[in-house]
């Protein structure tokens, strides 16, 4: 992943979006992190020609109108969409949620932490393992 | 890693295979390696083995089968298509990078020549794999 690429965070809760934002600079992440609000509005963005795709999706789960699962269900069946790698990142550490997550082809799920110092230890590994990972050159 | 089960390494070059093996060494990843030579090897394997491996560690140009072959066959099978796939190679091409992650897999590393540079890679693999939940 390159320090330009725009990481994705569909995320509805304000306080969870607050703590992503804060552990981004904490850390130095280099990479622009765009939240969508839920499902359709990720949806909406990636749907959009002109609209950069991001490199990375960071998925919550539980989101009103469209949930996590709706969206990764929808976007991993359009050819244009479909290579975008998404990392789940939710409280949810229900087996039959992993196994349906990984179903759709998640790269990763990750049962977030409550303590805002272990998110941030989450964040860091994602992060670090995204940065060494190659990506195609997004068109 | 977030499993007891075995990783299963798809590697046709016996010096990269041995270096996995002494990397996981190094680094005391206790999770039993499995090595097969190419895609067709690996789907014996999988179809033979008692326990499903948590991660496979993908070449991608190998003879008779290659990566983009395999990973066609594996996420084409309901039983298999959970298995996240890293891809480790030498190849920096745009069409295998695409192509792979069109197919599904969760990361995509170019293998480093120096040995140190490979071992700070594997525990970044590693880390991000006992974080994550596996699969099954």
């Amino acid at each position: 992943m390159r320090k330009t690429d725009i990481i994705l965070l569909v995320e509805d809760d304000e306080v969870d979006i607050l703590s992503a934002h804060r552990a981004f600079k904490e850390l130095d992440i280099p990479n622009p992190l765009v939240v969508m609000k839920n499902g359709e509005e990720a949806l909406k963005m990636l749907r959009n020609k002109d609209a950069q795709l991001p490199a990375l999706i960071i998925l919550d789960l539980n989101m009103p109108k469209v949930n996590g699962l709706e969206f990764l269900k929808t976007y991993k069946r359009d050819a244009r969409l479909r290579w975008i790698p998404s990392v789940v990142l939710t409280t949810s550490a229900n087996l039959n949620d992993i196994t349906k997550a990984f179903d759709h082809q998640v790269a990763g799920y990750i049962v977030k932490p409550l303590d805002f110092h272990e998110f941030k230890v989450a964040i860091q590994k994602i992060f670090d393992y995204w940065r060494l990972c190659e990506l195609p050159e997004i068109p | 890693m977030n499993s007891n089960n075995p990783i299963l390494l798809v590697e046709d070059d016996q010096v990269d295979a041995m270096t996995v093996e002494r990397a996981f060494r190094d680094l005391e990843i206790n999770n039993e390696l499995i090595h097969a030579v190419n895609g067709l090897d690996a789907l014996d394997h999988l179809r033979d083995g008692s326990k499903e491996p948590s991660l496979i560690l993908l070449d991608i140009n190998m003879p008779r089968m290659n990566g983009i072959e395999f990973l066609r066959e594996l996420k084409s099978n309901d039983r298999f298509k959970r298995i996240p796939v890293v891809v480790l190679t030498t190849s920096n091409d745009q069409k295998d990078k695409f192509e792979t992650y069109d197919l599904g897999i969760s990361g995509y590393m170019l293998k480093p020549i120096d040995y140190q540079a490979f071992v700070s890679l594997m525990r970044e693999i590693n880390n991000y794999w006992t974080l994550s939940e596996a699969p099954n």
